[in-house]
C-alpha cells in the first residue's frame, strides 16, 4: 500500500491505463501542464503528444470529437477542466453521447469517459463550484460514478476506461489532495459496488464524495453521544448498488442522505426514491436529507460557507432522524 | 476525380435510387405507413450521390436530418432503411432511431442527426481515429446552410484544421433553414468563405450538377488522405419539396421550385450519359425498371417485418448493463 494524493492516485489510473491499451488518450484544457489540478501532470512526458492532447477552449468540440473517436475505435479520456463547462457540451453528452448507442440500435460502442472535477470550494464563484452530477442522473444512457477516497478514484477511474459505455467520473475539486492508501497491484473497482466507509447501527449516512468525509466527521461526533452512524458511499450512481444500501438501511432503520449540489431535483433525491422504493417496511422514520441550497455558489467566504453542507449539518440530521 | 463510364452509370443509378426512394416514402408517409415525420431530399441527389462516389465503403459519413439519400448513396440497405422509417424490428437501428436517427455502421454511416451542425463536432475526433489506428480512410460531414451557423460547426472545423484530420466538410445548401431563408439567417452570404477564417480551402459548386459535386469532394477527399487536412465544399441545390412532409411552405413561392426542376439533376446526369453515348432509351429504361424493384422488395420487406417487442425499448441502452436501476 502506497499513500497517495487522490489527484495522484487518477494520474496512476491514467498512467496504467495508457501503458496498457494504446486506444486510449487523453484530451482538454491544460492537460499537458496538468493545471489546475495536476491530474495529467507528466503524462505528456511519458505518452506524448499524440495521445495527451491539449484542446482549444472549445468544450463541444473537445467532447463530441471524443465521441467520434470512440465510436471509431479509439477510448478517449476527456478532462472537463470545471464541471461547470459541460453546459458548452450539453448537447454532445445529453443527446449524442448518450443517446448514440440505442438509437443506432446497439450498432456503435461508445466507450469514453468524462472526468468532471466539480464542487464546491475556495471562492471559485458560481461559473467554477457548481455540483453538477444531479443533471445527469437524468440523462438515460451515461454511467455515473462518483469516488470519495484515491483507492476509489484509481480503481474506478481505471473500470470507467475499460467500460464499452460512456461513463462520467465526478472528481470533486476539494479531495484533490486529500491523502490515502492505493494498493501496489493493480485495483479495479466495479462499477455498481458501494462501500460501508464505517460501520455503525443505529443510522444509515448515505453520502457521496466530499460528503462522505463529512459524513465520517460527523460520525465521530455522533459517537461520542452514544450514536453509531454507519456510512455506506454508493460510489457510482448509475448503476446503483440498490442491495448495500437496502442492507444497511434493514439493521439501522433510519436514514441520512447527504450531498453537496442544490436539494432540488437530485442526485440525493433519486437515492431517497431508492431507499423508499427498497426500504419502506424497514424504516422507522422519514428520510433526512442534507444537500446545498437552491442558490448558485456564492463567492464571498461566508457566503460561500453557508452554501456548503458539513459534518455539523450531517450530524444535526442523525440526530434528528433518531428523535 | 473524374468518373469512368462504369461508376457514371453506378452513379446514375444511384441518384435514381435515392429519388425514387424519397417519393415513395412520401407516398407512404401520406398513406400513414410511416410514423413520425420525415425530411426529404427530392432534388438533392446529386449532393448525396457526389460526395459519396467519392469515398470508399470504409471512409466514414456523418449525416443529416434530411439524410435518407446519404445513407442510400453510401451503399447502405434498402431494405433496413425503409423497415426503419416503418418502425420496425427488422430497421438498421431496430426501430429505436427512425428517419432522423438512422445508421450503418458497415458502411461507415455514423448516422442521420436530430441536431444540427451535431456531426461537425464528431469528425474532427473521427478523423483523430483514422490518424492513431494509421488507416487512410477520410471522414465526410455533411450539414445543411442552416448548421453553419451554429457553434458546433465552427468549433469542429476549428479542431479539424488544428489536427490536420482527414476530414471533408459539405454544407448541402438547400437555401432554407427549415422555414428561414439563407439571406436572412446567414452573414457574410457565402458558407465556403468561412473556409479561409479556419486556413483551409472552401469551394463552391453547383450542387445539382453531381459531375461537379464529384469533382471537389473528390479533390478534397484526395487532399485528407495525403494527409494534408480537411477542406470545405458548400453545394448550392435545391430543395423541392417542404423541410418536413406536410409543410405548407407559406414561406416561399413556386418560382424557386420551378427552378430547381429546371435544374433536375437527374436529368441533367442523364443528359450527360446520353451526350456521351453511355445510355440510351432502352437502357435507361432497364435502369429504372432494376431500381424500382429494389424499391418494390423494400417496401414489402418493411410491411412484412414485425414490430418490436415492446421489450425491445428497454435494450441496446448500454453494451454491459447486468444492474437494476
Amino acid at each position: 500500500m502506497a499513500t497517495v494524493e487522490y489527484a495522484a492516485a487518477l494520474n496512476l489510473a491514467l498512467r496504467e491505463e495508457m501503458r496498457r491499451d494504446p486506444r486510449v488518450y487523453v484530451i482538454g484544457e491544460d492537460i499537458v501542464l496538468g493545471v489546475p489540478f495536476g491530474v495529467t501532470k507528466g503524462l505528456a512526458e511519458e505518452f506524448g503528444p499524440e495521445r495527451v492532447l491539449n484542446a482549444p477552449i472549445s468544450e463541444a468540440a473537445i467532447v463530441g470529437s471524443a465521441l467520434g473517436a470512440a465510436m471509431t475505435g479509439l477510448r478517449p479520456v476527456v478532462d472537463m477542466h470545471f464541471a461547470d463547462f459541460v453546459t458548452c457540451a450539453m448537447d454532445e453528452v445529453a443527446n449524442q453521447i448518450a443517446k448514440s448507442r440505442y438509437m443506432f440500435g446497439g450498432q456503435v460502442d461508445c466507450p469514453l469517459v468524462l472526468r468532471m472535477p466539480y464542487g464546491i470550494g475556495k471562492s471559485a464563484g458560481g461559473h467554477h463550484s457548481n455540483s453538477v452530477e444531479g443533471w445527469f442522473i437524468n440523462i438515460p444512457g451515461l454511467k455515473i460514478c462518483i469516488p470519495s477516497t484515491p483507492r476509489d478514484a484509481r480503481g474506478l477511474l481505471k473500470t470507467a476506461i475499460r467500460d464499452p459505455d460512456p461513463v462520467m467520473v465526478f472528481e470533486h475539486r476539494g479531495l484533490y489532495r486529500v491523502v490515502g492508501e492505493v494498493p501496489d497491484e493493480e485495483e479495479l473497482i466495479p462499477l455498481g459496488s458501494a462501500e460501508v466507509k464505517r460501520p455503525g447501527s443505529d443510522v444509515t449516512v448515505i453520502a457521496t464524495a466530499r460528503m462522505v468525509h463529512a459524513a465520517l466527521e460527523a460520525a465521530e461526533l455522533l459517537a461520542r453521544e452514544g450514536i453509531s452512524a454507519e456510512v455506506v458511499d454508493p460510489r457510482s450512481l448509475v448503476p446503483l448498488d440498490r442491495e448495500t444500501l437496502a442492507g444497511s438501511v434493514a439493521k439501522t432503520h433510519r436514514v441520512v442522505i447527504a450531498e453537496e449540489g442544490p436539494m432540488r431535483g437530485s442526485a440525493g433525491a433519486w437515492l431517497a426514491w431508492v431507499v423508499m422504493e427498497e426500504c419502506f417496511d424497514d424504516l422507522d422514520g422519514p428520510i433526512a436529507r442534507v444537500a446545498g441550497p437552491n442558490v448558485p455558489i456564492p463567492f464571498s467566504p461566508p457566503l460561500e460557507a453557508a452554501c456548503t453542507p458539513d459534518s455539523e449539518a450531517v450530524a444535526a440530521a442523525c440526530r434528528q432522524v433518531l428523535k | 476525380m473524374t468518373p469512368g463510364p462504369d461508376q457514371l452509370l453506378e452513379m446514375y443509378a444511384a441518384m435514381l435510387r435515392v429519388r425514387l426512394f424519397e417519393e415513395r416514402a412520401r407516398e407512404l408517409y401520406a398513406g400513414g405507413r410511416i410514423p413520425g415525420f420525415i425530411h426529404l431530399s427530392v432534388g438533392q441527389e446529386a449532393v448525396a450521390v457526389g460526395v459519396c462516389a467519392a469515398l470508399r465503403r470504409d471512409d466514414y459519413l456523418l449525416s443529416t436530418h434530411r439524410g435518407h439519400g446519404h445513407l442510400i448513396a453510401k451503399g447502405g440497405s434498402l431494405r433496413a432503411l425503409m423497415a426503419e422509417l416503418y418502425g420496425k424490428a427488422s430497421g438498421c437501428c431496430k426501430g429505436k432511431g427512425g428517419s432522423m436517427h438512422i445508421a450503418d455502421a458497415s458502411v461507415g454511416y455514423l448516422g442521420a442527426n436530430g441536431v444540427l451542425a451535431a456531426g461537425c463536432v464528431l469528425a474532427p475526433g473521427v478523423g483523430l481515429s483514422i490518424q492513431m489506428r494509421k488507416t487512410d480512410q477520410v471522414v465526410v460531414a455533411i450539414f445543411g446552410d442552416g448548421a453553419a451557423n451554429r457553434g458546433p460547426f465552427h468549433e469542429g472545423v476549428n479542431l479539424a484544421a488544428l489536427w490536420r484530420a482527414p476530414a471533408v466538410f459539405v454544407c448541402e445548401n438547400n437555401r432554407w433553414a427549415s422555414t428561414t431563408a439563407q439571406a436572412v439567417s446567414t452573414a457574410g452570404g457565402s458558407i465556403a468563405q468561412r473556409a479561409a477564417g479556419y486556413g483551409i480551402p472552401g469551394v463552391t459548386v453547383d450542387g445539382n450538377e453531381v459531375l461537379a459535386v464529384v469533382e471537389a469532394v473528390g479533390e478534397a477527399v484526395a487532399r485528407a488522405r495525403r494527409g494534408e487536412g480537411p477542406s470545405l465544399v458548400e453545394a448550392q441545390t435545391i430543395r423541392w419539396l417542404g423541410h418536413y412532409e406536410g409543410d405548407p411552405q407559406l414561406y416561399r413561392g413556386k418560382d424557386e421550385v420551378a427552378e430547381g426542376r429546371g435544374r433536375d439533376p437527374v436529368g441533367r446526369l442523364r443528359q450527360v450519359l446520353e451526350e456521351r453515348n453511355l445510355l440510351d432509351a432502352a437502357h435507361a429504361a432497364r435502369i429504372e425498371a432494376a431500381v424500382k424493384g429494389e424499391i418494390d422488395d423494400a417496401v414489402a420487406f418493411a410491411e412484412a417485418s414485425p414490430l418490436p417487442d415492446a421489450r425491445a425499448a428497454f435494450e441496446d441502452l448500454f453494451a454491459f448493463y447486468p444492474w437494476r436501476d
